[in-house]
């Protein structure tokens, strides 16, 4: 079954142990800033909310890519940058509409979330349980459909 | 049903991979115009700087990925197409009749009538085949001139800087990429590579081309002349639809098409850089040319040649990026702001990095950016998903910077 990041902003204490352990697992730096995940702060509500890839439906990166370089992973249902492949064009990060697919410039590819081969280290950091790694079905899955949906360019005629 | 596309560009691969999807039974007929499997334009720079060979460039990289999908691949260029008869002609003589037509030929690039432009030495930078040619021409040390610094051309900068040649840039407007940036980030940009030691001309026109002795001698409009190994003219495109001229298909700059990708003739669709589609940000009619466009124009286009009407098209937003020797800028929507609208400026002119956002009330609807990588496509979303920003627009208004948080908070509700 496909278990995908279950996020509950509620749960975060904002102590960004997600992003080092994601920076380590991925970069093997502990620096926050090459994390694939990133935890947003809300000053005026006082509230953090962590925030990466839903390896969504739509595939925004995926479909822009013009060399086929981002590739679904079956076993885990990741969009995943294969760095032999890439060639560092950029389109996807203009493409995701979540933001969430950046270029490293040390290493000329982009880089996304890949649920860490389906074992993600920010789930296992997490000490509060804000970011849990479960069955797809408990994620608010449609939610995130319906996200994507909003920033989709077509839609199903009314005819 | 026999489907045939036009064009083995993204577009028309997405198209026939689309096509394959929803209807497992149909004829699938691909046509190509160049001797290679279908390949990436935007993929020549890399292939030039040797990051990647020929295969890396192709837009898909399994051998057999067409004819698993019983994809039949035809390379021999179109010539005309038959709506009465519903059948296209290529060069070669064949005739195919279609069900379904869809027409994905991209466009080339412009040939201005500039005295010796054919001569040897003066290329475009557009196909394998000239790619070829230039990694032959263009050693180390090498003296080129590059004309234009528009944004394909910026890629291809990089990659020549890439090579090691001793770069001129020559550009008519008086900024590099006029049609994505502002005077202040197209200046920053020009500084950035003038720091890098490119000799950049900017308000320069190209007067004429003559033979010298080290191959070429590009004489420009303020009576200078710059002698080179090789010149580079990337001075805009055209759509490629001349095979079309009397085939009573809607034309303008590119073919027009209806909300479903279909031209005024019944059964015959365009996508990609020759379809003149509608535009998120306008509404209107518009050339978009960029890569994320065409893969939506094909699916769409696709969907409604298997389903009538099925999907309408709301519109492409227009968006770059472009990473010019390490500067990397984006653009997205209207970036260049509306009339009544406000904007958001933070510019660190030592460090090179300039946001600009532009609202229209509380929509954000356009953005530019230089020197930031991170989180750039959320631009897309805020603008695309159309949400009035609430109490974000005050807090982009005093901090740009803020645009995931507004994402999260206005279009997502997670504050």
């Amino acid at each position: 079954m496909l278990r995908s990041l279950l996020i509950d902003a509620d749960k975060c204490t904002g102590c960004v142990q997600c992003e080092l352990a994601c920076s380590f697992e991925n970069e093997g730096v502990f620096n926050p800033s090459k994390s694939r995940i990133r935890v947003f702060t809300f000053h005026h509500e006082g509230r953090f909310v962590p925030y990466t890839c839903t390896q969504c439906a739509e595939a925004w990166c995926m479909q822009a890519c013009p060399v086929d370089a981002i590739a679904l992973d079956v076993n885990t249902g990741a969009k995943v940058v294969h760095d032999s492949v890439c060639v560092g064009c950029k389109v996807c990060t203009i493409a995701c509409p979540f933001g969430t697919v950046n270029y490293s410039s040390v290493s000329g590819k982009v880089i996304k979330c890949d649920l860490c081969g389906g074992d993600p280290a920010c789930a296992k950091a997490c000490p509060t349980a804000a970011i849990t790694y479960v069955d797809a079905d408990q994620t608010g899955f449609e939610k995130m459909r319906a996200w994507a949906g909003k920033t989709d360019a077509s839609s199903a005629a009314s005819v | 049903m026999q489907y045939i596309v036009i064009g083995a560009g993204p577009a028309g691969v997405t198209a026939c991979e689309t096509l394959r999807e929803l209807d497992s039974t149909g004829r699938i007929t691909l046509i190509g115009g160049e001797p290679e499997p279908p390949y990436s334009r935007m993929a020549i720079p890399y292939l030039l700087v040797e990051n990647i060979d020929e295969q890396g460039t192709y837009l898909r990289k399994s051998e057999d990925h067409y004819s698993e999908r019983q994809i039949e691949y035809l390379s021999d260029p179109v010539t005309q197409v038959n709506p009465q008869q519903k059948s296209i002609t290529q060069a070669g003589g064949d005739r195919l009749d279609y069900d379904r037509l869809l027409i994905a030929t991209g466009a080339t690039p412009l040939k201005p009538p500039i005295p010796g432009i054919d001569i040897p030495g003066v290329h475009n930078c557009w196909t394998l085949a000239d790619a070829r040619v230039i990694v032959e021409r263009a050693k180390p040390g090498t003296p080129v001139v590059l004309i234009g610094a528009g944004f394909i051309e910026c890629i291809i900068l990089e990659a020549l800087v890439g090579r090691d040649v001793q770069l001129t840039v020559v550009e008519k407007a008086d900024r590099m990429v006029p049609l994505m940036m502002d005077d202040v980030a197209g200046g920053l940009l020009k500084t950035w590579c003038e720091n890098k030691g490119i000799n950049i001309i900017t308000n320069c026109g190209v007067a004429s081309f003559e033979k010298d002795n080290a191959g070429v001698s590009v004489n420009l409009d303020n009576g200078e002349s710059l002698s080179a190994g090789l010149a580079i003219t990337a001075m805009g495109v055209r759509s490629n639809m001349e095979f079309l001229a009397g085939s009573g298909i809607d034309l303008d700059q590119g073919i027009l098409v209806d909300p479903y990708l279909e031209t005024n003739l019944a059964g015959i669709f365009a996508a990609g850089d020759v379809a003149q589609g509608r535009d998120f940000s306008t509404g209107s009619n518009m050339m978009q040319a960029i890569q994320p466009t065409s893969v939506e124009h094909a699916r769409i286009a696709a969907t409604n040649m298997v389903f009538t009407k099925r999907m309408a098209h709301q519109g492409s937003l227009n968006m770059n990026v472009l990473d010019t020797l390490g500067l990397i800028s984006a653009s997205f929507g209207l970036w260049m702001g509306v009339e009544g609208g406000e904007h958001s400026t933070l510019l660190d002119e030592a460090r090179y990095r300039y946001l600009k956002l532009q609202f229209d009330g509380e929509y954000l609807v356009g953005a530019s950016s230089l020197g930031h990588t991170q989180h750039i496509g959320v631009l897309r979303g805020l603008i695309r998903s159309h949400v009035p920003l609430g109490v974000w627009k005050v807090r982009l208004m005093n901090d740009p910077t803020r645009l995931m948080e507004a994402y999260l908070g206005s279009v997502q509700g997670v504050n």
